[in-house]
């Protein structure tokens, strides 16, 4: 059973068919890859994904459940994380702040707990302190956990996106190039990272990603999007072979 | 005579900060200058005003009264007027719809109520207190401290609870706020909430201190206080509240040293003045616009 379904997914900006008929299924605890030349439509597939904009045709299902027309944050809530290729942190917020926001709100812990400082209130908020404690520390920010997060470095706030992702424990986790602009020894932490993720939270992964050799490593299964349109799907040894992928994106040396 | 007039200068300044942090703190989050905010306060010193002479309410009762009238006013001027334009339009509709709302609950509130000027019965007795050479009276007393709680009551809720540092992420990327989990929409709702509360007990509390209350008063406060958040630094809570301090002592020093003609365009003299030197306000930060 697949966690995510995109039945025939078209998205139209003012004419501009930025997505055409994507059909995908993501199946539990994969690591999904989405590859493809700068323009393909990746980031507005992810954005379709989690309710940025509802698609212009298509059925987009979630464990089984039709999301299309959801705002944003009902599909965070239901359990789709996400990521920026832009990081988008709250700068001015910190480290343990931006992950505690993120965090499933429960109903009798809201405003007038708040206020009250009832003993619901406090509760929650101890839970989700330990919680987002344990998650900052697992992703090596724990002696930063004080600091905003605009002091932390490119590499940090990378991880620090992927912990705020995770507080609110989707079971589908969307990266938006995770690793874009990181060194080789910072792929390669990052690779674990991705793996241990996956296997110690039980979650998919569906991410998008342009460095070949991260994604043909961690990725299970791989789809190729250009032009809007998926062009190609299949295993990494698969997609390296195909005649199409290499043409339009990989290139006669890949 | 300056520690007098400093005093005078510092009530009217709190009041302008009570109203001034609606204004910025719905600004932070949707960049919409909120323009039926001054008509929230004005609705806030009617509805205390009515607790008073018709159930005999004490000022706190009036005002805590107010207070929660306004607040549902406030998220219900949101609902009908600004949400359903958001995300679909131009940034100028919002504000457009703000001047209707606005337009709409003054002229309202003149059917109503009549346009004449309403007197506050005697709520709080006025006595006054000699400090050293000033002269404190009862009501300056209630309007500094309460302003005072106020505020610090806002400081807490922004910067330690769940619904604050929500507000935190909201005013810093709402979009990403929502991807997070974060309904937006409530969020705003208690922005507007939290905002009319405070001008409400801020239009009480006037009220009472000037003995007069009218269905256009808060044409001039709003605008006075909208000064006051911009000269703070516009989405800058701590910005508004020293924007507020800042214009009602500067006026009150215009009146008293200078001329009382003179008292609003002290005011928005000193508002353009500081806008040339520091385009982001006193707080405000400065805006690297994107490429």
């Amino acid at each position: 059973m697949p966690v995510l379904e995109l039945r025939g997914i078209s998205q139209e900006f003012g004419g501009l068919r930025a997505l055409d008929g994507i059909d995908l299924q993501v199946p539990r605890h994969a690591i999904f890859g989405i590859i493809g030349p700068n323009g393909a439509g990746k980031t507005t597939l992810f954005n379709v994904i989690t309710g940025i904009y509802p698609p212009t045709e298509g059925q987009l299902l979630f464990q089984q459940q039709p999301i299309a027309s959801w705002s944003s944050h009902k599909v965070a809530r239901l359990g789709v994380g996400r990521t920026f290729q832009n990081i988008r942190l709250f700068n001015r917020l910190s480290v343990l702040d931006n992950v505690k926001v993120a965090a499933n709100w429960n109903r009798s812990a809201g405003f007038w707990a708040s206020i009250l400082g009832l003993p619901s209130y406090s509760r929650e908020q101890k839970h989700c302190q330990e919680k987002a404690e344990a998650l900052i520390d697992m992703l090596g920010l724990y002696d930063k956990r004080m600091e905003y997060a605009q002091s932390l470095s490119y590499g940090e706030q990378r991880r620090l996106e992927i912990a705020r992702a995770l507080i609110a424990e989707p079971s589908l986790l969307l990266l938006d190039e995770p690793a874009a602009g990181m060194n080789s020894s910072e792929k390669i932490e990052l690779m674990d990272l991705i793996w241990k993720i996956r296997d110690d939270m039980q979650l998919t992964i569906l991410l998008v990603e342009h460095d070949m050799h991260l994604v043909m490593s961690i990725c299970e299964q791989i789809a190729v999007l250009d032009y809007g349109r998926k062009i190609a799907e299949g295993r990494p040894e698969q997609i390296k072979s195909d005649p199409r992928v290499i043409q339009s994106y990989l290139g006669v040396e890949a | 005579m300056i520690w007098q007039q400093l005093l005078n200068g510092l009530t009217l300044g709190s009041t302008y900060a009570l109203i001034a942090l609606g204004y910025t703190m719905v600004y932070g989050i949707v960049q919409l200058i909120n323009f039926a905010h001054g008509e929230i306060y004005m609705v806030g010193a009617f509805v205390g005003l009515f607790l008073v002479t018709v159930w005999d309410a004490n000022l706190a009762v009036a005002m805590l009264g107010a207070m929660a009238v306004c607040m549902l006013l406030g998220v219900l001027v949101e609902r009908i007027a600004y949400r359903p334009l958001r995300g679909k339009s131009s940034r100028l509709s919002p504000l457009i719809s703000a001047l209707g709302a606005s337009i709409f609950l003054s002229t309202l509130m003149a059917l109503i109520a009549g346009v004449n000027t309403r007197r506050y019965p005697a709520v709080q007795d006025v006595g006054s207190y000699a400090l050293g050479p000033v002269q404190l009276s009862s009501m300056q007393v209630i309007i500094l401290l309460v302003s005072a709680a106020l505020m610090i009551g806002l400081q807490f809720l922004v910067a330690h609870t769940r619904i604050g540092k929500a507000m935190r992420a909201c005013s810093q990327d709402l979009d990403a706020s929502a991807l997070m989990g974060i309904n937006v929409n409530r969020v705003i709702s208690y922005t507007f909430a939290i905002g009319s509360a405070l001008a409400a007990a801020g239009g009480v509390m006037v009220g009472v201190y000037y003995n007069a209350v009218w269905p256009y008063m808060g044409t001039l406060a709003g605008l006075k206080a909208f000064a006051a958040a911009v000269l703070g630094g516009i989405g800058s809570i701590p910005g508004a509240m020293l924007g507020g301090l800042t214009l009602g002592i500067l006026e009150i020093m215009g009146v008293a040293y200078i001329s009382s003609s003179f008292k609003d365009a002290i005011a928005f003299g000193i508002l353009i003045i500081v806008l040339i030197i520091r385009p982001q306000g006193i707080l405000g930060e400065k805006i690297n616009k994107k490429v």
